[in-house]
């Protein structure tokens, strides 16, 4: 008579001798990139922009690289770090995936560190900002950007342009404390004022009073981070408290007035100056195409910098593909990301070889509405920015 | 200010019209119902489906949201509801809970997880400054038709013969019943009543709190704030505990930002500590 346990048994080593052969073979000619995204919950728009970005890749460039068929395997985290990890450490090991992807946020990010390090799998950073994630272990790569790496050229803009008198206003979170601290190193050592920072609570319901003490405290800008679905609520009321019209202007980085909903903020987002290193405005040919290509393939919908992150990303892991001919050990692709560089969508992009952080350039934009529709309108270049938090640490500062 | 008293005011306002359907059924009907964000909730959603897909214009949208949410109120409560009437209040709230959960992943499915954005009509954007205070027209527009709301309430409760009625049926149903009160369907009418409230409390809200899928979560704490302090005995009692509440937030977040958050909270622990059953509850009431 059976016993359960004798049919178990039975059943696994089946399973085992149908799946062991047919392994190696498998592994030689598909490549898999497990992407991690939250797909649903808060932060569903960042995983639906990046998943798009990468996918827009594989269909301009086609499934192969040197003789390997690349297959993106999709995974909802739905933003909490556990499920991340778990999700991670299934794909590696059940799944064979090669390189890990994707990452909405900095805790998300962060708990993918110890799979990659120990399953020696490069992961890709493909959203959060946070500066400190690539030194959590040696095999991140970043194809988004920091927000120091924003944060910094907007405070050398603002003083370039006759701005003294600074009130930041951020989310007091890591990413929002990252852009305060560095803006504001940057904008008093350059002889700049910071009348006052406030910092927003995350869950914050109404931005009257904290708009109302930066009006009061009556600076020539304020310097704005907010994650980007909280921005849009903070715009409207910027304009409807009058901060405008007392001559306060409104500085941020590029997550406020991010791409995917600034058409639907209307008139108040008008004249909103930000730093950042994507916009879909962007002139230049690679991005025309790119751009088209996305909204065609996703129901009109704009890309934003998320989404070029994806796209970014994707392009790592085929030119390292390529440069290691086909040699997909985690190790040798990670040496073969370190100082690429390219023309990507958002314009020339490198890898720095030191840090694994992505050098870039971080453009000033100005809200305008192009023909019928908002857009960043970029007006001024500050060149192949490096992280400068970890710029600053090399130097010995 | 005086700027941030009526910043305030008006936050308080909206956070009674959101509140005062909670206080009916948590206080005269003895129901805890926590799924009371998600009816608020819907009525953001219906002005916005409306607004930017219809075109229909905002002021149309406020009384289609109230009625709207109201009907889905009514639906739930004869269906749903009723059953849990007698039930003990853990069932009550697991219940409601689960509704909170069902409605965010249902919303999140068909609206996506983004923040709503709303357009409203030219003249109810931009401030005027009266005598160096700024007055923004659409907080303007929120404290009036809130006092007003809040009027009509008081005396559709003491002064009308509903209002009666429903005070009996809460404080003895079985002698209701028997004076010939029809109690279910009071109930029920009480019922859409509170939820058509917070339908109209969250499409007023869209512009100023924001509006995503987790809307029922994150303002769960605030209803139920309002409720306790204010105790659950009278509308006067939610109104001014909101309006304290309301004043108490915004001028905490102004006067000391680092803390701001927290005002709220030491206000109801404060008020509890004093006044265990709101402020303005008689002792002994349910």
């Amino acid at each position: 008579m059976f016993t359960r346990r004798a049919i178990i048994a039975a059943l696994s080593a089946g399973v085992a001798m149908a799946t062991l052969p047919a392994g190696p073979s498998f592994a030689q000619d598909v490549f898999k990139v497990g992407l991690i995204l939250p797909m649903t919950g808060p932060f569903a728009s960042t995983g639906r922009q990046v998943e798009a970005g990468a996918r827009a890749y594989i269909a301009q460039h086609g499934d192969t690289v040197a003789g390997k068929k690349i297959e993106l395997v999709v995974r909802d985290d739905a933003g909490t770090a556990d499920q991340t990890r778990r999700i991670a450490q299934e794909l590696v090991v059940n799944e064979g995936a090669g390189a890990l992807a994707g990452f909405g946020l900095t805790p998300l990010a962060l708990a993918v560190g110890p799979v990659a390090t120990q399953a020696k799998v490069p992961a890709i950073v493909m959203a959060a900002a946070t500066s400190s994630i690539t030194e959590q272990s040696e095999f991140y790569v970043r194809s988004s950007g920091t927000l120091p790496q924003s944060a910094v050229p907007v405070a050398t803009w603002a003083l370039e342009n006759d701005i003294k008198k600074v009130v930041t206003l951020v989310s007091d979170y890591g990413p929002g404390i990252d852009a305060e601290t560095w803006f504001t190193r940057e904008f008093t050592g350059k002889g700049g004022e910071i009348v006052e920072a406030v910092r927003v609570p995350l869950q914050n319901p109404d931005f009257a009073p904290f708009l109302q003490r930066v009006r009061d405290a009556s600076p020539d800008a304020v310097f704005v981070f907010l994650p980007s679905g909280v921005g849009s609520l903070f715009m409207k009321q910027f304009a409807e408290r009058g901060l405008a019209d007392a001559g306060i202007k409104l500085i941020a980085t590029g997550d406020v007035t991010d791409d995917d909903i600034l058409n639907d903020m209307g008139q108040p987002a008008l004249g909103a100056i930000t730093g950042h290193f994507y916009a879909a405005a962007h002139d230049s040919p690679e991005n025309k195409a790119y751009v088209e290509a996305f909204k065609a393939a996703n129901k009109g919908m704009r890309p934003n910098f998320m989404s070029v992150g994806g796209y970014d990303g994707m392009h790592l892991i085929y030119a390292a593909i390529e440069a290691t001919k086909g040699d997909t050990g985690g190790e040798a692709l990670l040496e073969a990301m370190k100082g690429l560089s390219w023309t990507s969508p958002r314009g020339p992009i490198s890898i720095d070889p030191e840090t694994r952080d992505i050098v870039q350039n971080v453009y000033m934009r100005e809200v305008k509405e192009v023909d019928g529709e908002l857009q960043n309108v970029e007006f001024a270049t500050y060149e192949a920015v490096k992280d400068p938090v970890k710029a600053a640490a090399a130097s010995g500062n | 200010m005086l700027t941030i008293l009526f910043d305030g005011v008006a936050y308080g306002m909206l956070l009674f019209v959101l509140a005062c359907g909670l206080t009916i059924t948590l206080g005269l009907m003895n129901f805890i119902n926590l799924a009371h964000g998600a009816f608020a909730m819907a009525g953001g959603y219906i002005t916005v489906v409306l607004m930017n897909r219809y075109g229909v214009s905002f002021y149309w949208c406020l009384p289609i949201a109230f009625l709207v949410v109201a009907a889905i109120g009514l639906v739930l409560e004869r269906t749903l509801y009723s059953r849990l009437y007698s039930a003990p209040h853990l069932d009550q709230v697991l219940f409601s809970v689960g509704l909170v959960f069902m409605s965010i992943a249902a919303v999140d499915y068909f609206m996506g997880g983004q923040q709503q954005l709303i357009h409203l009509p030219r003249e109810l954007s931009g401030r005027w400054e009266v005598f160096g205070v700024g007055i923004g027209k659409y907080r303007l527009f929120i404290i009036v038709i809130c006092a007003l709301l809040a009027v009509a309430l008081q005396l559709a409760l003491t002064k009308t013969r509903f209002g009666s009625q429903l005070r009996a049926a809460v404080d003895d149903g079985r002698v209701a019943r028997g004076l010939g009160i029809n109690v279910p369907v009071v109930f029920a009418l009480t019922f859409a009543f509170g939820s058509g409230l917070a339908g109209l409390g969250g499409a007023l809200g869209a512009e100023i709190l924001g509006l995503d899928p987790n809307f029922p979560l994150k303002f769960m704490i605030y209803f139920l704030i309002v409720v306790t302090v204010g105790g659950t005995s009278s509308i006067t009692g939610p109104f001014l505990a909101a309006l304290l509440l309301g004043i108490a937030d915004v001028a905490g977040k102004y006067y000391v930002p680092q803390i701001g958050a927290f005002v709220i909270y030491a206000v109801m622990v404060l008020v509890l500590i004093l006044r265990p059953h709101g402020l303005f509850s008689r002792e002994g009431t349910r």
